[in-house]
């Protein structure tokens, strides 16, 4: 399927709450990269300047589709997809495939190469795009003048402003959550097995990894946050909780496949005050 | 076990403190002793002048009123440095030129607020699930839904709660 993004219309962005009263945030869900992205502009205002933000959106949301062309591996008639069957060279592609393989050979030393931009030996950056374009779209919303936002690109989440209070989804339980992380200007990103099954392969081995149900990762940047808990999770609970936490900035929370959770020492100071623990579920 | 997992998480805080303070004590002191040095030069008690010493100002040499004569013991105060912990500030006591202690007079006063942090937080992450209704959260982070997925998922029960 080949979608020429220019020329989606106007129209195709569904704006879920249009503009009801003053103030109300902007709120819009958009089908793209195989997931869906989900956008809340709290300060959206009203009259010239809501429209400014709305047109924004449509920027961002032009811009996602933009991105999946030429990144998704999923698309045959991709960049990425063409650059892995060596029909094109990178010099050829999109300068911003080749700044998206730097980022990823960054991430792989950072993270002593348990991330990897070919995974199963296979060109695939996924790792790094879908946390990059939530923050390419954040950064369309804030040219607008928008300062407080959450955008979150299939469950990785980029809050602007705040407080946000995040819900971390419980890994086993629909609809349940297993913690609320709260703040400003957070990452917070979730690799597991919940919704597509084993998936991140341990790049060491080739083999699924299994040592996980969850792993979430608090941050500042989407992009490299995302990346880095796919490398955590690939690392297994002890020695990803132990990079975590030898990495200023990063606070993480995993859930063991047995339901136990471990987490890194700064992470107690992110669990969002005002919910009781008698409010909470009984296992 | 729960108790081994906070107590290990403490540690490893306690571990992460020292290693953290590391580099920014060895940044803060030769901030001190850059003033200490500066005052000993000019051999007056008179402020070091340099853009750190505001505090070191103040604390003046409590021993040894002129030059830095060997045998003249001396204390010098550098200015609190800001950590991501905390104020750090470091006291160093000089005889001559030479450096006999360097103590620390501020540190962060992390432990009392782990320990409030922890009376809340803990629980709750000790807790097996928590109920999404009564959380009051504004977005869902979770493993990433499919296309499909996101019809039963949490994160569309948000969005169309707010469309209507």
């Amino acid at each position: 399927m080949s979608v020429s993004p220019s020329a989606l219309p106007a129209s195709s962005v569904r704006v879920v709450r249009p503009a009801a009263g003053p103030g109300d945030p902007l709120r819009h869900a958009e089908h793209v990269m195989g997931t869906v992205f989900s956008f809340t502009v709290r300060d959206a205002g009203r009259g010239a300047r809501r429209a400014g933000v709305e047109a924004a959106l449509r920027r961002a949301v032009d811009r996602l589709h933009r991105i999946d062309q030429v990144f998704s591996p999923y698309w045959r008639d991709s960049q990425v997809s063409r650059l892995a069957r060596a029909e094109t060279t990178l010099a050829d592609c999109d300068p911003e495939l080749a700044e998206v393989l730097e980022r990823c050979r960054e991430v792989a030393a950072e993270t002593d190469g348990w991330f990897t931009a070919h995974p199963g030996g296979r060109l695939d950056p996924s790792g790094w795009v879908k946390g990059w374009a939530v923050e390419e779209a954040v950064r369309l919303l804030r040219t607008a003048g928008a300062t407080d936002l959450s955008v979150s690109g299939g469950g990785d989440v980029q809050c602007v402003g705040g407080p946000w209070r995040v819900g971390i989804a419980h890994p086993t339980r629909p609809g349940a959550l297993t913690a609320v992380v709260a703040g400003h200007d957070l990452a917070v990103a979730t690799s597991g097995t919940a919704e597509r099954g084993p998936h991140i392969l341990d790049p060491h081995s080739g083999r699924p990894a299994t040592g996980l149900r969850s792993l979430t990762l608090v941050g500042r940047g989407l992009a490299r946050t995302d990346a880095w808990a796919t490398a955590a999770f690939a690392m297994g609970p002890r020695r990803g909780l132990a990079w975590a936490e030898a990495r200023p900035g990063v606070e993480a929370l995993a859930v063991l496949p047995d339901g136990r959770k471990r987490w890194t020492s700064g992470f107690p100071a992110l669990v969002a005050p005002g919910l009781p623990p008698g409010r909470a579920l009984r296992d | 076990m729960r108790r081994a997992v906070v107590a290990s998480s403490a540690t490893v805080a306690g571990i992460v403190l020292l290693l953290s303070l590391k580099p920014h004590e060895a940044a803060t002191t030769p901030a001190a002793l850059g003033t200490g040095t500066g005052s000993s030069g000019t051999g007056s008690s008179g402020s070091p002048g340099t853009g750190a010493g505001t505090d070191a100002g103040a604390a003046s040499p409590s021993a040894g009123t002129g030059g830095a004569a060997s045998g003249t013991v001396r204390t010098v105060t550098g200015s609190a440095a800001n950590t991501r912990f905390g104020p750090v500030q470091v006291k160093v006591t000089l005889d001559g030129t030479k450096i006999t202690k360097v103590e620390a007079v501020e540190y962060p006063t992390h432990d009392r607020r782990d320990q409030e942090i922890n009376s809340y937080a803990v629980p709750l992450l000790n807790q097996e699930a928590l109920d999404a209704q009564s959380a009051d959260i504004d977005v869902v982070s979770g493993a990433t839904f499919t296309s499909q997925g996101y019809a039963t998922s949490l994160q569309s029960a948000l969005d169309q709660a707010a469309g209507r």
